[in-house]
């Protein structure tokens, strides 16, 4: 057997390092929970992973018939299911982070009361299980691509996983502050529902962000998700105007919350077992 | 001998809340307000500057505990509910932080605080030895050489790719045992576990302690089940409100334990409070040790009989039951078990007992005790169908042996037991 390792125990005192060491450690166990949350999400389900196709393709066809039929909205000519389908992915996967991932530490407290691993894990891994859902609504893309003609510009192949970087980052630094802040305050439960709508709203998902007129566009971009549906659209469909100040806006802000989400998740970590 | 646990001044301090001002909610004007003033109050409470933190009380659960265990010993860890042990375990899993001071832990500390968690209903036996095993940081190879082992131990068997929501309660709880006690931890931390399961099971999970033990490894044991105890450890602390008090050989400390904690005076009363876990049809009351003239005693003079009454109320009626006791030396061997409708005709007469206030009586004639402290249990079941009330260690008596048989020698005799023989002797030639 080798020498086992010497741990310390102590109060840890202001801002606490990140401690990536045990998550490293515990790297095995981020796997295993992803691979429950897929495993469980459809158990005793009619329609089991059916679902995962079922629920974007139903809001796509909901937004087609209201904003495209109806509200016949601006769409840089492109068909709108597809438009608004390539919104809706990174969308889902936001969706998914922010109520899953802030529910993450209140739905596993008797793990966070009763042993020890890196708390950061369970946010972590539910924001990795969305990625699940994220490849096969993918696949539905490539199929709607298909059916409408539709051929993407070649250079997707390198800009379009840099945002899909950004959208989980954004969502893992939202799914951090607030699945700290639900342990104490379970306000956080009331009012992911109102968050989830209001936030698709101020989303450009079912219309074209270029409706917004120019003098709001930088307080547009302070929402870090307007940056990483503009910037799918613009890597799988050329609309837009690609990598600008508007884009690098969101993309700060989003390391800015991933960041300040980190630290305020470890600083709270110490007090999740005994407050939750 | 190398330190494999050196704890230093450790403190824990907890919160209790006080009444928080936000629910003064009576008049519309202050749900008014404290709308309004929402915002400022949830930005304070994030960033820790919260106006309530005044009206807070704190409490110590452990205050100033220090102590060295070295590598391969077992410790065991008595005191009565609110002590502090849970909590002293709970840092030494790194579950919680201490307040104050350090702990210095060599090696991985497996904890079986509580077994089966993250178990997953959906999840068959397989699956969720493995999402358990990774839960208490088992490596993947680890869990796959381990697993017939597992599996032999939880005598889960052939349900093993059942989902655990269609375990019973027994299988669910010996699979969860099982991947726990195959986690082979350099140190590990036992907490009541022993209370689970049958018998046959029980006597099992001891036995994995004992080998546990007997692999060098540490043990920190924490029970209420003082036979326990002193089977499995040799060494043990008290703790009482938060203090380690005292730190002795396990027969020593459980000795003080018992005589200064509940078990005094010959009589135990269920408070509201220990009994809060238990609901529903049987409430008991007190169990006490009365000697001839009716006087509660602790110690009893083993030439005379002695009787103990355990009153108890029924909040229903229950068919079947029966209200037994078992006497146990302090080391965890059972003399002897009695039930108040072993007698035939009670057994017809008492087939069902209506709702409403009982006392079993039950006199032992004199002669029965060596020298020496027994502890009683009492157990209320209908056998086959259900235990309501189940206490091992409710309550402590001396006996003391003075006029009983062979006293004349003031030579100890050994065992439990000091009856007072027949004996005829007869010359049967010159």
């Amino acid at each position: 057997m080798s020498e086992p390792a010497t741990v310390y125990i102590k109060p840890s005192k202001g801002l606490s390092s990140l401690n990536l060491r045990d998550l490293w450690v515990y790297r095995e166990l981020i796997f295993f929970m992803v691979w429950r949350d897929i495993k469980v999400k459809y158990k005793q389900t009619l329609l089991g992973m059916a679902w995962a196709v079922i629920q974007p393709v139903m809001t796509m066809l909901v937004f087609t018939f209201l904003f495209d039929k109806v509200a016949k909205l601006p769409t840089d000519n492109i068909p709108y299911p597809i438009f608004s389908f390539t919104a809706l992915l990174p969308w889902g996967l936001f969706v998914t982070a922010l109520n899953q991932g802030s529910r993450s530490l209140v739905a596993h407290n008797n793990m966070v009361t009763k042993i020890y691993f890196p708390r950061l894990i369970l946010p972590m891994s539910s924001v990795f299980a969305g990625l699940v859902d994220f490849v096969i609504a993918f696949v539905i893309l490539v199929l709607l691509m298909i059916y409408y003609r539709f051929v993407p510009a070649w250079n997707l192949v390198w800009t379009l996983p840099l945002f899909l970087l950004l959208a989980i980052i954004t969502a893992l630094g939202v799914a951090l502050w607030l699945s700290a802040i639900n342990v104490q305050y379970r306000d956080v439960n009331q009012a992911l529902p109102f968050l989830t709508q209001f936030w698709l709203f101020a989303t450009p998902v079912a219309y074209s962000a270029s409706v917004i007129s120019a003098k709001w566009q930088i307080l547009y971009s302070l929402n870090p998700m307007a940056g990483v549906v503009n910037g799918f659209r613009w890597a799988l469909l050329g609309t837009g105007n690609g990598p600008d100040l508007t884009l690098w806006v969101s993309v700060a802000i989003s390391i800015l919350i991933f960041i300040s989400g980190l630290f305020y998740f470890r600083s709270m970590e110490k007090t999740f077992a005994d407050t939750i | 001998m190398t330190t494999a646990i050196s704890v230093k001044n450790i403190g824990k301090q907890y919160k209790i809340g006080a009444a928080e001002t936000k629910f003064r909610y009576n008049m519309l004007r202050d749900v008014i307000v404290d709308t309004v003033t929402a915002p400022v109050r949830i930005a304070k409470a994030i960033i820790g500057k919260s106006d309530h933190r005044l009206n807070q009380n704190y409490v110590w659960a452990l205050k100033d505990v220090s102590f060295d265990l070295e590598e391969g010993k077992v410790l065991g860890i008595v005191g009565k509910n609110g002590a502090g042990k849970s909590t002293l375990l709970k840092i030494l899993s790194r579950v919680t932080e201490p307040t104050t001071g350090t702990v210095t832990v060599r090696g991985r500390v497996g904890s079986l605080l509580e077994v089966g968690t993250g178990f997953h209903p959906e999840l068959s036996g397989r699956e969720n030895i493995f999402m358990n095993g990774a839960i208490l940081g088992m490596r993947r190879a680890e869990i796959d050489s381990k697993f017939d082992e597992i599996v032999d131990f939880s005598e889960v068997g052939q349900f093993i790719d059942t989902p655990v929501k269609r375990y019973s309660s027994g299988m669910y709880l010996r699979l969860a045992f099982a991947v726990a006690a195959h986690l082979e931890p350099e140190i590990l931390v036992v907490d009541e576990v022993l209370a689970v399961g049958d018998a046959e099971f029980q006597k099992k999970c001891l036995g994995k302690m004992n080998d546990v033990a007997q692999q060098g490894r540490t043990v920190l044991f924490v029970s209420h089940n003082m036979s326990a105890i002193l089977r499995l450890t040799q060494e043990a602390i008290v703790l009482q409100k938060g203090q380690m008090i005292m730190r002795a050989p396990t027969q020593e400390a459980v000795d003080y334990y018992l005589s200064s904690g509940q078990s005094q005076a010959g009589e135990k009363i269920w408070d509201a409070e220990s009994i809060s876990q238990i609901k529903g049809e049987f409430t008991p009351i007190s169990l006490k040790v009365k000697e001839r003239s009716g006087k509660i005693v602790d110690t009893i003079r083993s030439t005379e009989p002695v009787t103990l009454e355990f009153e108890y109320q029924l909040n229903t009626s229950i068919t079947g039951l029966r209200v037994g006791l078992y006497i146990s030396t302090m080391r965890g061997e059972y003399i002897f078990t009695s039930f108040d409708t072993d007698d035939a005709s009670l057994y017809e007469k008492f087939d069902t007992r209506s709702a409403g206030r009982y006392v079993s009586r039950a006199e032992i004639p004199a002669d029965i005790f060596n020298e020496g402290r027994y502890m009683v249990g009492v157990n209320a079941s209908s056998f086959g169908v259900k235990r309501y009330f189940m206490d091992e260690n409710a309550l402590a008596f001396s006996v003391d042996i003075s006029g009983a048989p062979g006293t004349q020698w003031g030579e100890p005799r050994v065992g439990p037991v000091r009856p007072r023989l027949n004996w005829k002797i007869e010359k049967i030639s010159d």
